[in-house]
C-alpha cells in the first residue's frame, strides 16, 4: 500500500511537471471545451429555454456545471496510446512491472490539475456575467458533484481504453473514437439536459453510458434533483461491463503486438 | 545452468500483400490479402550467466525480433524460450525486475524533463527505496561520468549524454540480464568507447549477462568473447569471436584520397577495388598483404590521405553470405 501511494505520488508529480511544460496548449484546450457555454447562450435566447422545460436559472446552472464536468472528463488515451504503439514507445512501458495504463491515467489526472486555474477563471467570468446570479447549491452538493465528476471521468477513461484496444488490430484506431464523439455529444447532455429530451430519445440515451459522463454529474453539481443511488448504480454497472472487456482485449491485443518501431 | 535458453524459436508476421497501382489498391480495399513473413526460424542457443554475447546480422536478419521474444515484448510463433527461469511473454513482475532492454534508437526518458524525473519514476515503479535509489543513481552516474546532465531536460542533452542517461535508467533496478540493441548507434567514437567501457565494467562488477546487437565491430570486439550470427532469420554461427573474425574479415578496407585521377585498371594487383569515385579510392586488401600493399600504393600513387578500417560488419556479413562461405 505504501509502495503504491509512493508510486502514485511520484507518477502524478512527474506528470504534472511534464504537463506544465505545455501550459499554453492546455489553456487553449480549456477554451476549446466551451461547448456547454455556447449551448447556454443558444438555449437562453428567445424563449428557447421554455422548450427545455427548465427555468432560466436552472438552465444557467446546468450548463455551467456541464462545462466544469466536461473540463474534467476530457480523455485522450486513444490518441497517445496509438502514437506510442506506432512509434515503439509502448515497448519500454511493457517491460516495466507497471501496467502502462496507470501512466496514462496519471497523465490525464496531471493534465486536469493544470487545467484548474483556467477553468476557475472561466467559471468566475461566466459567474460575473450573470450565470450564477440565481444562487448556487451548498458546498456539500458541490463536493458530491465533484466526486461524481471524478467517477464520470474514470468511466469515460475506461470506455475509451476499451476502444483503444483496437490499436492492436488497426493502425488507425483513433478514427473509432471520432465515430463515438457524435453520440457522446448528443446523448451525454452536453447539447441539452437529458430531462429536456423527447421520451424515446431519452430512453435511447439512458441505454448508453454517455449520460453518466455529463448529464448525471452536471445535474448533481448544479443542485438539481437526481436519483443519486440509481446514477451511481448505472456507473457501477457500466464499469463492471467495461473493465473485464478491457482486460480481455488487452490480453488478446498483446498477443498481436508486433512492437513496431522498436 | 543456462540463464537464456532458446529452442527452435520462430516468429512470423502477418502482413498485407498489396499490388501497386489503382487496381491493386481497389482489390486490396475490397479483398485484403495477407501473407505470413517468417522473421526468425528455428533459432536455438543457450547463454550462461555472466556471458557477454554479441548478436550479429545484417538489417532485417532477425536480431531485434529475437531480442523482442527474449524480453517478452512479442510472443514466439514457434519454439520455446526461457530467461532466468521465466517464460518471457508471461511478463511476470519478477521477470521484468530481472531484465532490461536498451534500444539505441528508442528512449524511455521523458523528453521535456530532466533524466532525474524519469529516474524517480523508475525507482518508484521498481519499488527501490528513495535513499537506495539515490545511492544507485550516484554510483551509476559516476561510472557513466554523468553529473549536471541529469538535471537538464533530456531534449537539451547530446546524443552521447542521452544514451548514458538511458543506460542509467535501464540499470537502476540492477537487472541481471541485459539486452542491448545497438546501444552505441549514432554516437561519436569517444562516446562509443565510454559506453563500451561502462558495459564491460558493469559486467565485471555485477556478473550480469549481456546480449548485445551492434553494427560496430568495435562494440563486439571490445565486449564479446562469443557471437551469434543470424541471417535471414536463421542462426548460422554460434562460437568464438576470434574464429568468426578470421572467417568473416580476412581483409581490411583501405580508403585514400588521390592527388590526381586514375582509371580503375591502375589499381589491378592492389586488392579488390570496391569503389573509385572521383579521386576517392576504396580497396579491400587481405590482412596478410596489407603492409606490402600499402607500401606499394604509397610509392606508386600521389596519396593525399589514407585510412585503414575494418569493413562495416554488415558489409562483411553480406559478402560472406554472397560468397556462401558460412552455412
Amino acid at each position: 500500500m505504501k509502495r503504491s501511494l509512493r508510486l502514485a505520488r511520484v507518477l502524478l508529480s512527474v506528470q504534472y511537471a511534464y504537463m506544465l511544460e505545455y501550459r499554453a496548449e492546455i489553456a487553449l484546450w480549456a477554451l476549446s471545451g466551451l461547448l456547454p457555454l455556447i449551448m447556454l447562450a443558444l438555449w437562453s435566447g428567445a424563449g428557447a429555454a421554455a422548450d427545455l422545460s427548465l427555468g432560466p436559472a436552472e438552465l444557467r446552472r446546468y450548463f455551467l456545471a456541464a462545462f466544469v464536468v466536461r473540463q474534467f472528463t476530457v480523455v485522450w488515451v486513444i490518441h497517445i496510446f496509438e502514437e506510442d504503439a506506432l512509434q515503439g514507445r509502448l515497448s519500454p512501458y511493457l517491460l516495466q512491472p507497471l501496467h502502462p495504463f496507470w501512466r496514462y491515467l496519471a497523465a490525464h489526472i496531471a493534465e486536469q490539475a493544470t487545467r484548474v486555474p483556467f477553468v476557475l477563471a472561466i467559471v468566475l467570468a461566466v459567474w460575473l456575467l450573470g450565470a450564477g446570479a440565481s444562487g448556487w447549491p451548498p458546498p456539500s452538493t458541490w463536493l458530491l458533484g465533484l466526486l461524481v465528476t471524478i467517477l464520470a471521468f474514470l468511466l469515460r477513461f475506461l470506455l475509451q481504453s476499451v476502444i483503444t484496444m483496437a490499436c492492436f488490430w488497426s493502425e488507425r484506431a483513433a478514427a473509432l473514437e471520432r465515430l463515438l464523439l457524435i453520440p457522446y455529444l448528443f446523448l451525454s447532455g452536453l447539447v441539452a439536459p437529458l430531462e429536456a429530451f423527447p421520451p424515446a430519445l431519452r430512453r435511447l440515451a439512458l441505454a448508453t453510458p454517455f449520460p453518466s459522463m455529463v448529464d448525471f454529474p452536471a445535474r448533481l453539481l448544479s443542485g438539481a434533483e437526481v436519483d443519486l443511488l440509481g446514477g451511481l448504480f448505472t456507473m457501477a454497472a457500466w464499469t463492471a461491463l467495461l473493465l473485464p472487456l478491457f482486460l480481455l482485449f488487452w490480453r488478446a491485443g498483446l498477443r498481436r503486438y508486433a512492437a513496431m518501431g522498436a | 545452468m543456462a540463464i537464456i535458453e532458446a529452442q527452435g524459436l520462430g516468429k512470423s508476421f502477418r502482413v498485407a500483400d498489396k499490388q501497386p497501382g489503382l487496381g491493386g489498391t481497389l482489390r486490396h480495399f475490397f479483398a485484403r490479402r495477407l501473407k505470413d513473413i517468417p522473421a526468425v526460424r528455428d533459432v536455438s542457443f543457450s547463454i550462461e550467466p555472466g556471458e557477454v554475447v554479441g548478436f550479429l546480422g545484417a538489417n532485417g536478419a532477425g536480431k531485434t525480433t529475437t531480442l523482442k521474444m527474449l524480453t517478452g515484448l512479442i510472443e514466439p510463433s514457434a519454439g520455446a524460450v526461457e530467461v532466468a527461469g521465466f517464460r518471457p511473454f508471461r511478463r511476470q513482475a519478477s521477470f521484468l525486475r530481472t531484465i532490461t532492454l536498451v534500444m539505441g534508437q528508442k528512449q524511455q526518458l521523458i523528453w521535456d524533463l530532466p533524466p532525474l524525473d524519469s529516474l524517480r519514476v523508475n525507482a518508484a515503479v521498481y519499488g527501490i527505496p528513495e535513499a537506495e535509489a539515490r545511492r544507485r543513481i550516484e554510483e551509476l552516474a559516476e561510472m557513466l561520468e554523468l553529473g549536471e546532465e541529469l538535471r537538464r531536460p533530456v531534449r537539451k542533452l547530446s546524443l552521447g549524454q542521452r544514451m548514458k542517461a538511458e543506460l542509467l535508467a535501464a540499470l537502476l533496478h540492477r537487472p541481471s540480464v541485459l539486452f542491448l540493441d545497438e546501444p552505441t548507434l549514432g554516437l561519436d567514437v569517444n562516446a562509443q568507447v565510454r559506453v563500451r567501457e561502462f558495459l564491460a565494467d558493469y559486467n565485471r562488477r555485477t556478473g550480469a549477462t549481456v546480449l548485445l546487437t551492434s553494427h560496430y565491430m568495435g562494440d563486439i570486439t571490445a565486449l564479446c568473447q562469443r557471437v551469434l550470427l543470424i541471417h535471414q532469420g536463421r542462426l548460422f554461427y554460434d562460437g568464438s569471436l576470434q574464429e568468426l573474425t578470421q572467417r568473416l574479415a580476412p581483409y581490411r578496407e583501405v580508403c585514400c584520397d588521390l592527388a590526381a585521377p586514375y582509371p580503375p585498371e591502375a589499381f589491378a594487383g592492389f586488392g579488390e577495388l570496391e569503389s573509385l569515385i572521383g579521386q576517392r579510392l576504396r580497396l579491400l586488401v587481405s590482412r596478410e598483404q596489407l603492409t606490402a600493399t600499402l607500401s606499394r600504393l604509397l610509392s606508386s600513387f600521389p596519396v593525399l590521405d589514407l585510412e585503414v578500417n575494418d569493413p562495416p560488419v554488415e558489409e562483411i556479413i553480406g559478402r560472406l553470405f554472397r560468397e556462401g562461405t558460412v552455412g
